[in-house]
């Protein structure tokens, strides 16, 4: 990789300043995991590398009444393995603990997850200068696409690659982003952006803001959630598709449904109809099959990857199911 | 043309004769590189915050021994591992951990940091300072072995040996967190190291073993 020069931020305020507003000029770094990656693929040659590990207080998680507050240094292992979260935040859990391998989660953080950029072939070759990176071409619409997009796609067909996204939108998480002109918190899934308002980025952050802390609202008594993630070989790897489902129960009906899908779409994806074919429903198994057939109805295809569109409508009656 | 680069780093991270000849003071790793040609010299942990550092001289702490190196910051640990010189010129020459994919991905480059397995790879040698990092060569006692390493031995957990570095200290993490895993604890435990001979089995049950003589 190229050599940059390493710069310690001191505070959250001091970052926006020392990340300036060229992309290509200045990278964060946290874990490191995604962002060595793409240096040494020469897909990013940044002049300077701004350290966030020497900002103290972002690496805690906070758990009380009013809910869940994990700084964006938190590690993936340390969520998998936070005994709150285990067991009102189910989700949130197993989707950390789906991440890579043990290695790469005592390593990565829950920031650098939801910023990770996409994990598509073509941007990810050094060779290739693709829509993602400022060229004119997604090569995934008439090449290889079996990884790629069944919703939202156009022009770019990447498909979100985090985990914990899906699984912090189902849990109604809010982000708090830190820029030059101060503070600003949105829900997470307003932070992210489809490819047809920005093809180059994923999310809504300029160059000199940062992710600094997520929120999650505590779940009302009776919510059951899980995190089913689909993988195309037995050992860790990104999802093929995913789902992240959170039910407020009402004995055995559902009064409240959430469905956040991975590894489809550009972005993680709400399905509200298979939302609404679950809301204020029994769970049964054929409410649980309704929902899948609802959730890919619109589902668009591209050459390669048509086995997602039953495989993500399976996954949604499976993860249905198991919350019954 | 990514061959290539990949070729550029790999002269740029490792020490060669030509690359050391064509320029010194050039090289990706400083550390690589006798102290006497090194310019910019200052200590990352003494840095001001905010400073831009282009170079820099750093602690680490390694298997219980502090090791100063002077390093760039795209330096990785595993770079310093093998290849490094401290700043008297000794060669840490700690060449346990296996450069093999050098993304994250197969776990050769395995080590603890703060007895957490890591990938030495992925991680900056500058992002190590203040760290507790252990390699395989740190978890013997003297000439007694770690019981993982016992194990591994004994269930004959190893063919061509290359992957074994990596298997040892990612085991010896697993246990290290749940004493006693049971059989899909273990295969999940270690799903970041990758054994091209296919000696899993073997693997798996040395840690069983490991386990049991740790008293898990």
């Amino acid at each position: 990789m190229e050599n940059f020069a390493y710069v310690n931020a001191a505070e959250v305020e001091q970052v926006p300043s020392l990340l300036g507003d060229d992309w290509n000029e200045t990278k964060i770094i946290a874990g490191g995991t995604d962002l060595l990656g793409e240096l040494k693929e020469y897909i990013e040659t940044p002049k300077k590398v701004v350290n966030l590990k020497s900002i103290p207080g972002l690496n805690e998680i906070k758990a009380d009444a009013a809910g869940l507050t994990i700084g964006a240094l938190v590690t993936l292992s340390d969520i998998a393995a936070h005994p709150t979260i285990q067991h009102h935040y189910t989700v949130l859990a197993e989707a950390a603990e789906s991440v890579a391998s043990p290695q790469i989660r005592n390593a990565g953080t829950l920031g650098g997850n939801l910023c990770q950029r996409p994990r598509c072939w073509y941007y990810r070759s050094p060779d290739i200068i693709c829509l993602k990176k400022g060229g004119d071409t997604c090569y995934a619409v008439e090449g290889l696409n079996k990884y790629h997009a069944i919703f939202g796609g156009g022009p770019v067909y990447i498909v979100h690659p985090s985990d914990t996204a899906p699984a912090l939108i189902a849990l109604g998480a809010t982000v708090k982003i830190v820029g030059p002109n101060g503070e600003r918190a949105m829900p997470l899934e307003d932070f992210f952006v489809l490819p047809d308002v920005n093809p180059q980025r994923e999310n809504v952050l300029e160059p000199n803001e940062v992710l600094t802390e997520v929120h999650v609202p505590q779940p009302k008594a009776g919510t059951k959630s899980t995190y089913l993630k689909v993988r195309e070989r037995a050992s860790f790897d990104f999802a093929l598709s995913s789902v992240a489902a959170h039910f407020e129960m009402n004995g055995g009906t559902c009064s409240k449904a959430s469905i956040v899908l991975g590894g489809v779409a550009p972005i993680p994806w709400r399905s509200k109809e298979a939302e609404a074919a679950l809301n204020g429903k029994r769970i049964t198994d054929a409410v649980a099959k309704q929902a899948g057939e609802a959730a890919v109805a619109n589902a668009e295809p591209m050459t390669d990857n048509g086995y997602k569109v039953p495989l993500t409508r399976n996954i949604i009656s499976r993860a249905t199911m198991s919350l019954a | 043309m990514s061959k290539e680069k990949d070729k550029d780093q790999t002269q740029e991270t490792s020490i060669s004769r030509r690359s050391f000849l064509k320029g010194v003071g050039t090289s990706a790793v400083a550390a690589s590189v006798a102290p006497s040609v090194l310019i910019n010299a200052e200590t990352a942990a003494e840095a001001q915050m905010g400073e831009e550092i282009t170079r820099a001289k750093i602690k680490l702490n390694i298997n219980d021994k502090t090791h100063e190196v002077e390093v760039e910051p795209r330096t990785t640990l595993l770079n310093v591992l093998r290849d490094g010189f401290d700043t008297s010129g000794n060669r840490l020459d700690l060449t346990g951990a296996k450069p093999i994919c050098e993304r994250g991905e197969c776990g050769g480059c395995t080590v603890q940091i703060d007895g957490k397995a890591i990938c030495s790879c992925m991680t900056l040698a500058i992002d190590a300072q203040g760290k507790q990092i252990t390699t395989v060569e740190g978890i013997a006692n003297g000439d007694q072995l770690h019981p993982v390493q016992e194990a591994f031995v004994e269930h004959d957990a190893l063919m061509c040996g290359f992957c074994t570095p990596g298997f040892v200290v990612a085991s010896k993490s697993l246990l290290d967190q749940n004493p006693s895993p049971s059989h899909e604890e273990i295969k999940e435990g270690l799903v970041g190291n990758i054994c091209r001979c296919g000696t899993y089995p073997f693997i798996f049950e040395a840690v069983k073993a490991a386990s049991r003589k740790m008293g898990g």
